[in-house]
């Protein structure tokens, strides 16, 4: 069942191709600005960064359409940006502040909104897989033809919750895409010590479920494959898995001193396989944009996420009833 | 305008650092990402890159400066063709410039843990040579002594080895005893305790490591199934040798699922026992016991204490018995009792009362189960008046069991109902004006004890 095929080259436009770009540029600059503020002390506790991978949810989400669902882990800041949650509510958010989509309550790793069918934001390593698939369950139930993108990590591959999943999952042909996004690692632990075999998209042969590894560092082979899982969940032929390959250039968390591989790994990686200079280059080569069109993106990311963390830092504090309230419905 | 380089919070616990290296110096042109120090933080030494280009102005603070706060302008980055006099900018607002909460809050203690130490210990000899260590160290040091004590201790866990613990708890272990007794496993708790446990059946004596007891909650049908049960489903013929530990309870700003207090859980559970230490000798002394114990031991730690500094005894074989308090502090008007973390504000309250005239006798429990109910009832014998602290939540806590038992044992003795300090009964917030008022302070505990002085 589980065949590795070739990638199909997906059709886009210089609009589209301008978009990603555009949404992966977000990502990287909005994160960027959250581990300022995480040096500055306003944020706090754990902040992990989506740096390096902001192909991998920019290209899914480009095949999905409103109604489809998404949950993913702690490193969830990107999956919020690209499903259109606005910037200040996020970094708001990571603040702590009452404007922020939890009302502070949440911070980095627990965020949700119901309007864009973000379903979080969860912390314990796996949790998210059995969670996303009873997003499709209830989807199924209820007749639609909607999806859901079950989002987590190489590290999360290995809890005993996912195989638990998968079985039910294809059992009952449920319309749920588990995405791994394969960093190469969980936190210290690079895959290759953690894992009996590397291929993390074979392990729903088992069960009878299709994969594929995706290059989650080029936008436009992760949207081709995101379009083909999507087309065989909608159509009612059960679960679908895509390993996508990618890479955090930053530490696991902002407290990790990353002292578990080469500084020279990284920059090989940022300089070789930059998922936002890929598509800036092929903007730039095939005359889809000039550098003045791309400077004028570039200011406006900038703009968008100052006015973010402006919302951020003058947004006030919950208040003291608020520790109080949403315990109980 | 220059812009001045703070000194940067590296981890959720962070307020002060080592300045250890500059990896810049004056006059040095850098560009976003680039490397201008290494600092050591409470936890590890860390790069700190630059975020913004420019060329280094001066160095405020030299290379090896210890106890830099967090925000501290420590060096100035000048734009391109700017002379290092120029005036710096102001630096952005820090943390503490965020705009007042939209109602008051009433400010909670600062909790910074002081290290007292009692007179007299009946766990040491007077005279015994003390040394400084943090209770990060004493761990490391318990676990390595049993170790080479021990041929079939091992510990298991995720990042237990490479990388030194993700707390850095068993820093040095990979190194000393190797691959095959510090074990990495992949995150698979209820997988890796199910094979500690079996391997406990088996003749071995594992050191199971969660990352946090959080994580403990995907493996707690073999804690309580099978390693709590095993010796009494057996006849007595079988059981679990172990140690499940790694630190419990709130950090700093990690949210609702990872900051809760699980002692008053595993307290509940025959077959266990459940250690929740304090002071680094604690600590130590218990780790020890812990390990040599022929049954599943809890062992709750805390990531605020694992760097504070306590006098730990220098002794070839330290152990602390389970089940007996020590009495930090002896006092007539009041018995306080807590463990854990809660001894923080246990003591701290002491202090403020003492300067009140209240003179407060603080008991620590250190062991959960077993508990050492004596100690507590002689004290409120003599007091007659009792307050409990604890970080967890309020329903069927620790405190409430205390409450019940000195009820039973000591009530013609009360002169006012035991009060339970504790977490209040919500979800962990990630705010930090909610966190504070989420966990249980000292303020709380002083006005405990006035209320049970009808002061
Ligand atoms: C059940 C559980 N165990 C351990 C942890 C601590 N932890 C948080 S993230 C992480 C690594 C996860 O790695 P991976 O799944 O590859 O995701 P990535 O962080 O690379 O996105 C660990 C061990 C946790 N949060 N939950
Ligand atoms: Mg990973």
């Amino acid at each position: 069942m589980a065949t590795k095929k070739p990638q199909a080259q997906s059709n886009v436009s210089a609009e589209e191709l301008k978009g990603y770009y555009r949404d992966m540029l977000l990502i990287r600059r909005f994160e960027e600005k959250a581990g300022q503020l995480y040096g500055m002390g306003l944020i706090g506790g754990f902040c992990h960064l989506y740096i390096g991978q902001e192909a991998v949810v920019v290209g899914l989400e480009a095949a999905t359409k409103e109604g489809d669902k998404r949950i993913t882990s702690y490193r969830d800041h990107g999956h919020m940006l690209a499903c259109g949650m606005d910037p200040g509510g996020v970094m708001a958010e990571l603040t702590g502040r009452i404007g922020g989509l939890s009302k502070g309550k949440g911070g980095s790793m627990h965020m949700f909104s119901k309007e864009k069918h973000f379903y979080g934001g969860h912390g314990i390593v796996g949790a998210q897989v059995p969670l996303g698939a009873g997003l499709a369950f209830a989807d199924k139930y209820l007749g639609n033809d909607n999806v859901s993108f079950a989002y987590f990590g190489d590290g999360a591959a290995n809890q005993g919750q996912v195989y638990e999943t998968f079985n039910m999952a294809a059992l009952w042909k449920l319309p749920v895409i588990f995405v791994i996004e394969n960093n190469q690692y969980a936190m210290g632990t690079a895959q290759r010590r953690s894992t009996s075999t590397p291929d993390l998209w074979t392990r729903g042969a088992a069960f009878g479920i299709p994969g594929e590894a995706v290059d989650g560092m080029d936008v436009l082979a992760v949207k081709a494959a995101s379009e083909k899982a999507v087309a065989h969940c909608r159509a009612g032929e059960g679960p679908y898995i895509l390993e996508v390959k990618t890479y955090r250039y930053r530490g696991h968390s902002m407290s990790d001193p990353a002292k578990y591989r080469t500084r020279e790994e990284v920059q090989k990686m940022r300089e070789e396989r930059d998922c936002i200079e890929q598509v800036r280059d092929l903007l730039l080569s095939g005359k889809h944009a000039t550098e003045e069109d791309l400077k004028s993106i570039d200011k406006e990311i900038k703009e968008i996420v100052n006015k973010a963390a402006d919302f951020a830092k003058e947004s006030p504090e919950p208040s003291v009833e608020e520790l109080w309230t949403d315990i109980y419905a | 305008m220059a812009i001045e380089i703070l000194m940067p919070a590296l981890s959720p616990t962070m307020e002060e650092g080592t300045l250890a290296k500059w990896l810049v110096k004056e006059g040095d042109t850098v560009s976003a990402g680039d490397i201008l120090a290494e600092i050591e933080t409470d936890k590890a030494t860390m790069e700190f890159e630059a975020v913004d280009e420019g060329v280094i102005g001066k160095i405020l603070v030299a290379a090896g400066t210890e106890g830099v706060k967090v925000n501290t302008p420590i060096a100035t980055l000048l734009a391109e063709g700017e002379s290092a006099d120029a005036a710096p900018a102001p630096a952005a607002a820090p943390a503490a410039a965020a705009p007042a909460p939209v109602a008051a809050a009433p400010k909670a203690a600062e909790a910074a843990p002081v290290a007292v130490q009692s007179k007299a210990s009946p766990d040491w000899a007077e005279g015994t040579e003390m040394k400084k260590q943090t209770v990060r160290e004493a761990l490391r040091d318990a676990m390595a002594e049993e170790m080479r004590r021990d041929g079939t201790v091992f510990l298991m866990g995720e990042e237990v080895g490479e990388y030194q613990g993700a707390y850095k708890i068993s820093q040095g272990l990979l190194d000393e005893f190797g691959p095959k007794r510090v074990i990495d496993t992949p995150i698979t708790e209820h997988g890796f305790a199910g094979i500690a446990t079996g391997a406990a059946f088996g003749g071995l004596k594992p050191i199971v490591e969660f990352m946090t007891f959080n994580f403990a909650m995907q493996a707690i049908d073999h804690i309580i199934n099978s390693a709590a049960k095993t010796l009494y489903m057996s006849g007595g013929q079988m059981g679990a040798p172990m140690v499940f530990r790694g630190p419990n309870g709130a950090a700093a700003r990690v949210a609702a699922q990872h900051s809760q207090d699980y002692a008053a859980w595993y307290a509940q559970i025959p077959g266990l026992k459940v250690v929740m230490p304090y002071s680094a000798s604690d600590y130590k002394g218990l780790m020890k016991t812990a390990i040599r114990d022929p049954n599943p031991v809890i062992f709750l730690e805390n990531e605020i204490l694992y760097g504070k500094t306590f006098e730990v005894p220098v002794l070839d074989n330290f152990t602390i018995p389970f089940g007996k308090a020590r009495i930090w502090r002896e006092g007539t008007d009041v018995t306080i009792v807590s463990f854990g973390i809660g001894m923080t504000y246990a003591l701290e309250a002491a202090d403020k009362l003492a300067a009140e005239g209240i003179s407060a006798e603080v008991i620590d429990l250190r062991t959960l189960r077993p508990i050492d109910y004596d100690t507590v009832i002689a004290s409120v014998m003599k007091t007659n008046r009792c307050v409990t602290v604890e970080e967890g939540w309020p329903v069927g806590s620790i405190g409430n069991h205390l409450s019940a038992t000195i009820m039973e044992r000591a009530f013609d003795y009360l002169d006012a109902p035991v009060i339970n300090c504790t977490g209040k009964d919500v979800p962990m917030p990630y705010a930090a004006n909610l966190e504070k008022l989420a966990l249980v302070t000292t303020d709380e505990v002083v006005a405990a004890v006035k209320k049970v002085t009808y002061r």
